[in-house]
């Protein structure tokens, strides 16, 4: 097998395990959340339906929601590998991976309305590369779903409308005024990946980039790190609950990152990730020895 | 819970108030956003029948072929309705259907179609592709599949016990609508402090 090949190999079952296996994380917040409504509530019997889907999902080894989503991903790679041997690889993984049903074909060509039918397209895989110094390639995505991508929002501050100025107090309202305006159609409980500053567009990579991290992990500086737990906690008092249905499950975790941005923008961008949080995660080493990671 | 089978007549739809949870079992036809769009610009008869007494799910499935040529549903959860508001309750009205299956709810045009013509929206769990996919054992046929791909075509499915919650109903009511005043309420208790 060439190198190429064993690269494709390895990320068709990246975006398997992505598309039909949820993190143990995730699934132990679902619990949590259905454990926390009342009994025979729709909250409750719409938890306990996702529950039994991602066993299904995991034992059948298919697409735990049939919008399979873009696949949004980062490599790291040291400078022996390269990015374009890595590109061509992800993209026939795609391809596979969407003839074998893993991923839904996804590509809508914008002009035509055509469907591409491969599940490639343009900017669909959309790839992010940075070389380092390790000596391995390590590759984590996400499967991000139209649904949720929908509900995402940027809000430049200062913002009257919810009196927010350009400072932490002003981020805490535009993030809560997102979650209200995404109601269940994001397929709540959400996860949501934030990010401070930056650009329009760097800013929306940086809030999916936060979506990479583990929902139990704390953020290493001191004020975003109780930014976020305030921001879990007063969103699901808003009621909003699983789908929109009421309920105390609306939020399974927050997590956000800052970007440095010029003196005249003020960003606040926030991705919504759906309950079914698909990310997945390998290590390949230099020998061609890969590593799941979780 | 209710059983309910399609296609289904007005008086037993116009019984059905929000909170209820049902089973579908029958004949219904998958439609989201092309679809939608292409039922209003003029009257397809091929389709109708399918239409007429039954509901519309809005759902983009992830389908196999078997070697006989027959389709399966590998992955059948709902999509999220709002993007149909434009058009359902035309569509509704049109075609008599007498239901919609999404999720995420609809707006005051559906709710008001739903009044006037005797429907309810249904409520699928979102994601829950593997749950519902299994309540779907037949594809019958499947139209504009070429012209809008997979996950748009108009797929004709038989589910049996397929389970959905009503979140609109033909009185008017509206969980959706409930909910989101509530949340907003609580922002606006939360931004005081």
């Amino acid at each position: 097998m060439s190198q190429l090949e064993a690269y494709t190999e390895t990320f068709v079952e990246l975006i398997r395990r992505a598309s039909t296996e949820l993190p143990a994380d995730v699934v132990e917040a679902l619990q949590k959340g259905r454990t926390e409504e009342a009994d025979g509530s729709l909250a409750a019997k719409a938890l306990a339906t996702v529950l039994d889907n991602v066993g299904l999902a995991e034992d059948g080894s298919a697409p735990i929601c049939q919008d399979t989503g873009t696949p949004v991903v980062w490599l790291h790679h040291p400078q022996t590998v390269s990015s374009r041997t890595l590109e061509t690889a992800f993209k026939e993984a795609v391809r596979e991976a969407t003839r074998r049903t893993f991923l839904r074909p996804n590509a809508v060509s914008t002009l035509t309305g055509k469907n591409t039918g491969t599940g490639e397209g343009r900017g669909i895989p959309y790839l992010h590369f940075e070389e380092w110094d390790e000596n391995h390639v390590e590759v984590r995505m996400l499967l991000k779903g139209g649904g949720s991508e929908n509900v995402g929002a940027q809000y430049k501050l200062p913002e009257p409308r919810l009196k927010a100025g350009r400072d932490l107090e002003g981020v805490r309202r535009a993030v809560l005024d997102a979650v209200v305006d995404a109601q269940g159609k994001g397929c709540a409980p959400g996860v949501l990946g934030v990010c401070i500053g930056g650009d329009r567009a760097s800013a929306f990579a940086e809030s999916k980039r936060q979506l990479l991290r583990p929902l139990g992990d704390e953020n290493p500086v001191a004020e975003l790190a109780q930014l976020e737990s305030r921001l879990l906690r007063e969103g699901n008092l808003l009621g909003i609950g699983p789908m929109g249905f009421g309920g105390r499950t609306t939020l399974l975790g927050v997590k956000v990152g800052v970007l440095d941005r010029l003196p005249a923008c003020y960003f606040v961008t926030v991705s919504y990730m759906c309950w079914a949080d698909r990310r997945a995660g390998v290590r390949i080493d230099a020998g061609g020895e890969v590593t799941w990671l979780s | 819970m209710a059983e309910l089978k399609l296609p289904v007549s007005e008086k037993a739809i116009r019984e059905l108030t929000v909170g209820d949870y049902l089973e579908l079992s029958g004949r219904m036809i998958t439609g989201r956003d092309a679809a939608h769009k292409w039922l209003v610009e003029e009257y397809r008869e091929e389709v109708a029948p399918y239409l007429e007494g039954s509901v519309i799910y809005h759902c983009g499935p992830v389908v196999s072929r078997g070697d006989d040529g027959a389709w399966a549903f590998v992955a059948a959860g709902p999509t999220t309705s709002i993007r149909e508001e434009p058009y359902q309750a035309e569509v509704i009205g049109r075609y008599g259907l007498r239901g919609v299956i999404g999720k995420g709810g609809m707006g005051p045009t559906t709710l008001d179609g739903l009044g006037r013509h005797g429907a309810v929206y249904l409520h699928a769990v979102g994601g829950a592709a593997q749950v519902l996919a299994r309540a779907i054992p037949k594809v019958e046929r499947v139209f504009m599949l070429e012209e809008f791909g997979v996950p748009e075509a108009l797929w004709v499915i038989q589910v049996e016990r397929f389970p959905v919650m009503v979140t609109m109903d033909s009185h008017g009511g509206s969980l959706h609508r409930e909910v989101e005043a509530s949340s907003r309420q609580r922002l606006e208790e939360l931004l005081a402090t």
